[in-house]
């Protein structure tokens, strides 16, 4: 029953399931997720590489490519059911009311087309608006994003523009329509570590300033603590744990989210000159049937129980949830080591 | 831009200079030019009187800006065997190895590329298959041979097509897509690897992602970006047409220039050979330079170096 004194989610996801097809059988690459977004919400995703991550937001845009398969319950982004979305619905939505910021910014603008045609292409495709007014809110959002000379960048190519600059360039092109929902794919990954905090930076605040939900795609915890309103925690195509971000990094049940926890510095908890965490062991292969926890090959409460169906577990009264066979994520007389 | 053309325009005038110094001293390449002219009965008062009449017995430099001066002016001298000025010669031979050429170039690109577009779009689709098919086909069979197939179908069992000569509009038809299917192959798999490379890069993904129309996304962003390895070739393949169509000119008996060259050569005609070597490396220069240009516009990239 949804609640009515609260509103409705931007967008709704329910049992997204992506599979591909590979040489020996099919990836089952995503397996039944569920998530929300409300309006002006930032959303991280977090995982290690090959949890599914890309794919999942890839699907929420419609880019998939053809061979792929992606089916879900329920997806729904301002009451407009994206499952059975046609083409030209998805395009109407993509660029306009949703936009993504892509990993690489080297490799993701046109080396063909001027900064220019390239940002004001988006605001030309969806809004009835002259070149010259198209330009002029390129100039704004180039110097928003802290571009400066902005007017003059507009004739330059992408070989023109360090990394920094070209992600800026992304961040703008996406913010032309001003979405309602933008997806960024580990936005800072490929750029240098000393202006990786700066994007990100800018990139929150705009999102705040314009009041768009985001979904933030990362590996990277530090940012997640620093961002995020509510935190999925992704592992090998399942979403292992979610929850507001004070619940996730406060209180986290599941052993990989403690696991990943582990893994970082946390100020007033790891000791100086203590020893970070890892988890041992890789990602399983996710060809052919898989059945279980997938996480129970690396888990260090690992029972029995693991190898059948995981139940979701709602712990408290808010949205935090998670899956473990364990009522607490703990094997029965275990101890939470975080 | 104009920089970038101003150079390669210098670049351009120094390899024709280059071209015309190494055609000039072909005619000292292949023995006395003046016992060639004079023939197995001249005495050696003949060949003097030649060598003199011709001004061989000057020094290289100044018979060579003599030479040069005189074919920039136009004349590149009197051919031995038709007694005629090379010039006149070659200008008729060449309208109709250019139309041939430009006739060739043209079947060629319209044929290979939409098919490696659309193979490109749809891999492994039953367009792809035939477009490989026909590649294949294209380059395992000779052009003399797929020329003679097309005479013995069309002209001779049909009677759609006239076998040979150059009257009218119907006899170029054969000799072009002879010639053409000779340069489509290259060309389609050349556009064909090109836009599957480019339909999986990034920031094709982006224009996706920017809500753009699939029209839009494939010729606008994609084709732009491969179509230009296909320029340089386009113009190689140009530049070969225009000289190197013996087989093509000899088989459906169009005296076009490169008829005139294998003639030439076979009779020592050399000022006419050496016309004709100028005249052709002109050619590739000038397309060179053509598709150095087209690809500056095509890619920003370009346009620095």
């Amino acid at each position: 029953m949804p609640d009515p004194l609260l509103p409705e989610p931007l967008l709704t996801v329910r049992g997204l399931t992506i599979d591909i097809p590979v040489g020996g059988g099919t990836l089952h690459a995503v397996r039944g997720i569920d998530f929300d977004v409300n309006r002006g919400e930032t959303l991280c995703i977090v995982g290690e590489s090959g949890s599914g991550k890309s794919l999942t937001s890839l699907a929420l845009m419609g880019l998939l490519g053809g061979r792929i398969d992606r089916r879900a319950a329920r997806m729904e982004f301002d009451g407009i059911d994206l499952t059975g979305a046609n083409k030209r619905t998805m395009r109407a939505l993509r660029g306009d009311r949703m936009s993504m910021i892509f990993q690489e910014p080297m490799t993701s603008l046109n080396p063909a087309y001027s900064i220019g045609d390239q940002l004001t292409e988006a605001l030309l495709l969806h809004r009835d608006i002259s070149r010259d007014a198209a330009r002029a809110r390129a100039v704004e959002l180039l110097e928003k994003v802290g571009i400066t000379a902005a007017a003059s960048r507009l004739g330059q190519y992408p070989h023109q523009l360090s990394g920094g600059l070209r992600q800026r360039v992304m961040i703008a092109m996406a913010l032309m329509c001003e979405p309602e929902l933008i997806i960024a794919d580990e936005p800072t990954t490929a750029l240098d570590v000393t202006i990786q905090a700066q994007i990100l930076r800018l990139l929150v605040e705009l999102g705040r300033e314009m009041n768009m939900a985001m979904i933030l795609i990362t590996h990277d915890l530090g940012v997640v603590a620093r961002v995020a309103d509510k935190v999925a925690v992704m592992y090998a195509g399942e979403l292992v744990e979610t929850g507001s971000a004070d619940e996730v990094f406060n209180a986290p049940m599941h052993p990989y989210t403690r696991g990943l926890l582990r893994c970082i510095p946390q100020p007033g908890k790891t000791e100086r000159g203590a020893r970070l965490g890892t988890i041992p062991g890789i990602v399983p292969s996710l060809v052919g049937k898989v059945s279980g926890c997938p996480f129970r090959t690396r888990c260090d409460q690992v029972v029995d129980a693991c190898r059948q169906d995981v139940p979701h577990r709602h712990p408290g009264a808010g949205e935090h949830a998670f899956r473990c066979v364990h009522e607490n994520g703990l094997r029965a007389g275990g101890e939470v080591v975080t | 831009m104009l920089q970038f053309i101003l150079k390669r325009l210098g670049l351009a005038l120094l390899v024709a200079l280059t071209v015309s110094i190494i055609s000039f001293s072909l005619l000292f390449l292949s023995g006395d030019p003046a016992a060639a002219i004079g023939g197995e009965t001249a005495t050696d008062q003949d060949i003097e009187a030649i060598r003199v009449l011709y001004g061989f017995d000057r020094p290289l430099p100044v018979q060579y800006w003599d030479w040069l001066s005189s074919a920039l002016a136009g004349d590149l001298g009197e051919s031995y065997y038709f007694k005629l000025p090379v010039a006149t010669l070659i200008v008729d031979r060449l309208q109709i190895t250019m139309l041939l050429g430009v006739c060739g170039i043209t079947f060629a690109l319209l044929t290979a590329v939409p098919l490696g577009v659309v193979a490109a779009i749809r891999p492994n689709s039953f367009i792809d298959r035939l477009a490989l098919f026909l590649s294949v086909a294209g380059q395992a069979m000779p052009s003399f041979w797929f020329g003679l197939i097309l005479i013995v179908v069309f002209a001779i069992q049909l009677g759609w097509l006239p076998p040979s000569g150059t009257a009218s509009a119907a006899h170029f038809v054969m000799p072009t897509i002879v010639l053409g299917y000779y340069a489509m192959p290259a060309i389609m798999r050349l556009t064909r690897a090109g836009m599957l490379d480019v339909l999986s890069s990034d920031y094709i993904r982006t224009a996706r992602a920017k809500g753009a129309p699939e029209g839009r996304v494939l010729f606008k962003h994609a084709l732009r970006n491969a179509i230009i390895p296909v320029v340089s070739l386009a113009a190689v393949q140009m530049g070969f047409m225009l000289g190197g169509s013996i087989v093509v000119e000899s088989i459906f008996a169009l005296h076009g220039a490169g008829y005139l060259a294998w003639e030439s050569i076979a009779r020592n005609d050399l000022p006419t050979v050496q016309a004709l070597i100028l005249v052709f490396s002109l050619f590739y220069i000038i397309f060179t330079f053509l598709s150095d240009v087209l690809n500056a516009w095509l890619d920003p990239r370009m346009r620095a170096g």
